[in-house]
């Protein structure tokens, strides 16, 4: 219980009151910080609010805005709602998922890219798109997309 | 209050309710029954089945009774052909879902699922698709999680968050993942679960359940070489009879010690014995706290749930614990020392076996420190009361036409004040009995401490023991355990002596108990039944007071010495460690 919590954590706990209210506010800061929400910031807002480690966990897993794992340096989402599917975005998650050798929701071992379907981003005339940590790319092809992930990886 | 009442009608009849009654509370105090699933009187209602779905005219669709409240000049429908049809469409989803091996299933006959679809006639489930698939958690000693059984009623995560304040497990994931889970989904051994088994008595299907360990008994019971002991605690002879469709609250004694020996146990005694003992030397470690400054106030120690919870968020508060082991590890202890020594037996080749009203004590018998200087468990086998039942009808025991027996000699007496450890109150109104007879040297009449008894989580006291006012709480059900825990934490305790139980109410109506379907637990407080008949059998019982037992009068002479001795401190009391709430590395 008296475990050491880093400087970011300490801050928020200054920011925030210890009310149960406050717990999705706080995950949010936290998976900005880190990329994720690891273990230990799990167990620090349990013991801060007063809200067990279970439902915690059970909010964490709800909402995909959080993750449990730390995320890619570039967060690729491909949009699978009925517009991008129909345009072929299917074939853009399949690109992705060759080049890269990973399944939707994993990460590459360098935690360079993650991937992730998602459905309408509300750019449907645009149809199929996909993003790079938020940023639309519209009527995407897979010539495209393979542009991107170049560009990318010379980074 | 006849102003103030609402007049709705239901089923063509007119209903009068109060105002923020539900439908369904209305309905069913009409003599209206509605069926539910997810409900549970109390604890969860939260409109998620949709199985207690009714009509209500001048709405569209319909109306989810259990959340809905009652309005002036409602017309309510509870049974139309559209009704019906849509809760065998509800009944239908859940089981296109649900792993259907009835025939194995640990609630087979006891299943509120399987009650439903017999009741609605489903035939045939008209929906197939991928349906959950999920490891059985079977690693801890006490709690078996199977969440292919499970329905996301909640009622298990209501009582563990809103009743007893722990929330080890809640609703994970979304949409079909959806399930109740731990912390990272870790077997329940591995977080801040308590054992206390209430989960169990509120889960409608097989998704929670006891660890059964019948099947090793049997092998003890069939060996010849091994002599088997078994022991049973005060609240299992309040509730076993239920098992066997006798009246809640019957009190089986007589019946459930014949059914034991016909079990094939060599020896049949009686836990109360242990809780007898458990008195003379908790009494005896308040009244040396008292009298030469030890910690206060004392709690008693004789739910293992309570333990663990202690060990797990108080460790600090630790020397606030009794250090007397429960009545039943007492017990065994004195069958692998006393009587193995007295009989002339061979300890390794004893197996004591206790009976419970508890999934805890399975945890609690396994623990280290319940072993003896030899290494042997004072205890090697717990099973629960359900266990038991189910061990009789195996053995096609009609439990019913089976004669009254009587525990045996020399081992089988205990007194009024050992058989009310069962209740809330009951530990602390029997160490009352005692304390006030060893502080005046004499015998005292008073014996009926009534301010300890009742249903009430917290009951506060000041009683008056040989000239003294002692000031005593008694608490049950973890949320309550919490309130006095911090209490004591903060300073604020301004009493002596506290009595903790984990389940609330007390241990009649512990985790392994019988389960009561929500219906009946809607319609009876199933505790105050229980706890009649243990409050009966103290009235009837010739001796009252634990330490005018004659069994521990002879072993204390014989073997033990004085209460809070040497030899009495080796095989009697224990101790505690901090224990981590999460073992997730």
């Amino acid at each position: 219980m008296e475990k050491k919590y880093d400087e970011f954590m300490q801050g928020l706990f200054k920011e925030y009151k210890p009310d149960k209210d406050n717990l999705i506010q706080m995950l949010n800061e936290v998976q900005e910080h880190y990329g994720y929400v690891p273990r230990d910031a799990q167990e620090a807002l349990s013991n801060f609010l007063g809200i067990s480690m279970a439902e915690i966990y059970g909010v964490v897993t709800f909402y995909s805005r959080f993750s449990l794992e730390p995320q890619g340096k570039y967060k690729l989402s491909v949009c699978l709602g009925t517009a991008c599917y129909v345009k072929g975005s299917q074939k853009i998650l399949d690109r992705i998922v060759e080049r890269l050798h990973i399944k939707e929701g994993e990460t590459t071992p360098d935690g360079m890219f993650t991937l992730e379907a998602m459905r309408c981003v509300g750019a449907c005339g645009l149809a199929p798109v996909f993003t790079v940590n938020g940023e639309v790319y519209g009527k995407a092809t897979v010539q495209k997309l393979d542009q991107v992930l170049d560009e990318l990886m010379k980074n | 209050m006849e102003e103030n009442l609402i007049t709705l009608t239901i089923d063509g009849k007119t209903v009068k309710a109060k105002p923020n009654t539900t439908i369904l509370t209305a309905a069913r105090e009409a003599g209206i029954d509605i069926p539910t699933l997810c409900f549970l009187k109390d604890i969860n209602n939260a409109g998620d089945c949709r199985m207690c779905i009714v009509e209500v005219e001048g709405r569209r669709g319909f109306t989810t009774s259990c959340i809905t409240a009652v309005a002036e000049g409602m017309v309510v429908h509870t049974n139309t052909p559209a009704v019906i049809e849509a809760r065998k469409t509800v009944l239908d989803l859940i089981l296109s879902n649900h792993h259907e091996d009835c025939l194995t299933c640990i609630r087979s006959g006891n299943c509120e699922l399987q009650a439903l679809a017999r009741k609605y006639n489903v035939r045939k489930i008209r929906y197939t698709g991928e349906k959950i698939d999920h490891e059985v958690d079977d690693k801890s000693p006490s709690l078996v999680r199977d969440f292919n059984k499970c329905i996301l009623c909640k009622r298990c995560v209501a009582t563990c968050k809103k009743v007893q304040e722990i929330g080890a497990i809640d609703v994970a994931e979304r949409g079909f993942s959806s399930c109740v889970s731990t912390v990272e989904n870790r077997s329940i051994n591995d977080v801040d679960c308590t054992f206390c088994g209430q989960c169990i008595e509120s889960c409608p299907t097989g998704a929670l359940h006891e660890k059964e360990s019948i099947d090793e008994l049997w092998a003890k019971i069939r060996d010849p070489e091994t002599t088997v002991i078994v022991q049973t605690a005060p609240a299992v002879r309040a509730g076993l009879g239920e098992e066997f469709d006798l009246p809640i609250g019957t009190n089986v004694t007589g019946k459930m010690v014949s059914a034991l020996k016909a079990l094939g146990f060599d020896k049949v005694f009686d836990t109360n014995t242990g809780a007898d003992f458990t008195i003379m030397e908790e009494a005896n470690e308040f009244i040396e706290r008292i009298t030469k400054g030890g910690v206060l106030p004392m709690t008693t120690s004789c739910c293992p749930a309570w333990i663990k919870f202690v060990e797990m968020n108080y460790p600090e508060q630790i020397p606030h614990l009794s250090s007397c082991k429960s009545p039943h590890q007492m017990f065994g202890a004195l069958l692998k020392t006393y009587y193995a020594e007295k009989e002339g037996l061979d300890p390794k080749k004893i197996y004591t076996v206790s009976v419970m009203p508890c999934v805890a004590k399975k945890f609690e018998r396994q623990r280290e420190e319940m072993k003896n200087k030899d290494g042997l468990y004072d205890v090697d086998n717990v099973i629960t009361t359900r266990e038991l039942a189910r061990m009789i009808k195996e053995a096609n025991i009609d439990f019913e036409k089976l004669e009254e027996s009587q525990f045996e000699d020399p081992m089988g007496e205990a007194t009024g004040a050992a058989a009310i450890f069962g209740v809330t109150g009951g530990v602390m109104e029997a160490a009352l009995r005692t304390a006030q007879d060893t502080l005046t040297g004499k015998s005292v009449d008073a014996i009926e401490f009534k301010d300890v008894r009742g249903g009430a989580g917290i009951k506060r006291a000041t009683v008056n023991v040989a000239g003294k006012d002692v000031r005593v709480v008694v608490a049950s059900g973890l949320k309550n355990a919490r309130k006095i825990m911090e209490e004591i934490k903060s300073g604020k305790a301004d009493y002596d002596f506290v009595e903790i139980m984990a389940c609330p109410g007390g241990c009649v109506v512990g985790g392994g108990q019988p389960i009561k379907s929500s219906k009946i637990r809607s319609e009876v407080d199933v505790r105050e039944l229980r706890s009649a008949a243990l409050y009966t059998i103290d009235e009837k019982s010739t001796l009252r007071k634990s330490h005018e037992n004659p069994v521990l009068k002879k072993i204390y002479a014989d073997y033990l010495g004085e209460a809070g001795g040497h030899k009495a401190h080796e095989l009697l009391h224990t101790h505690y460690e901090k224990r981590e709430k999460y073992n997730l590395d």
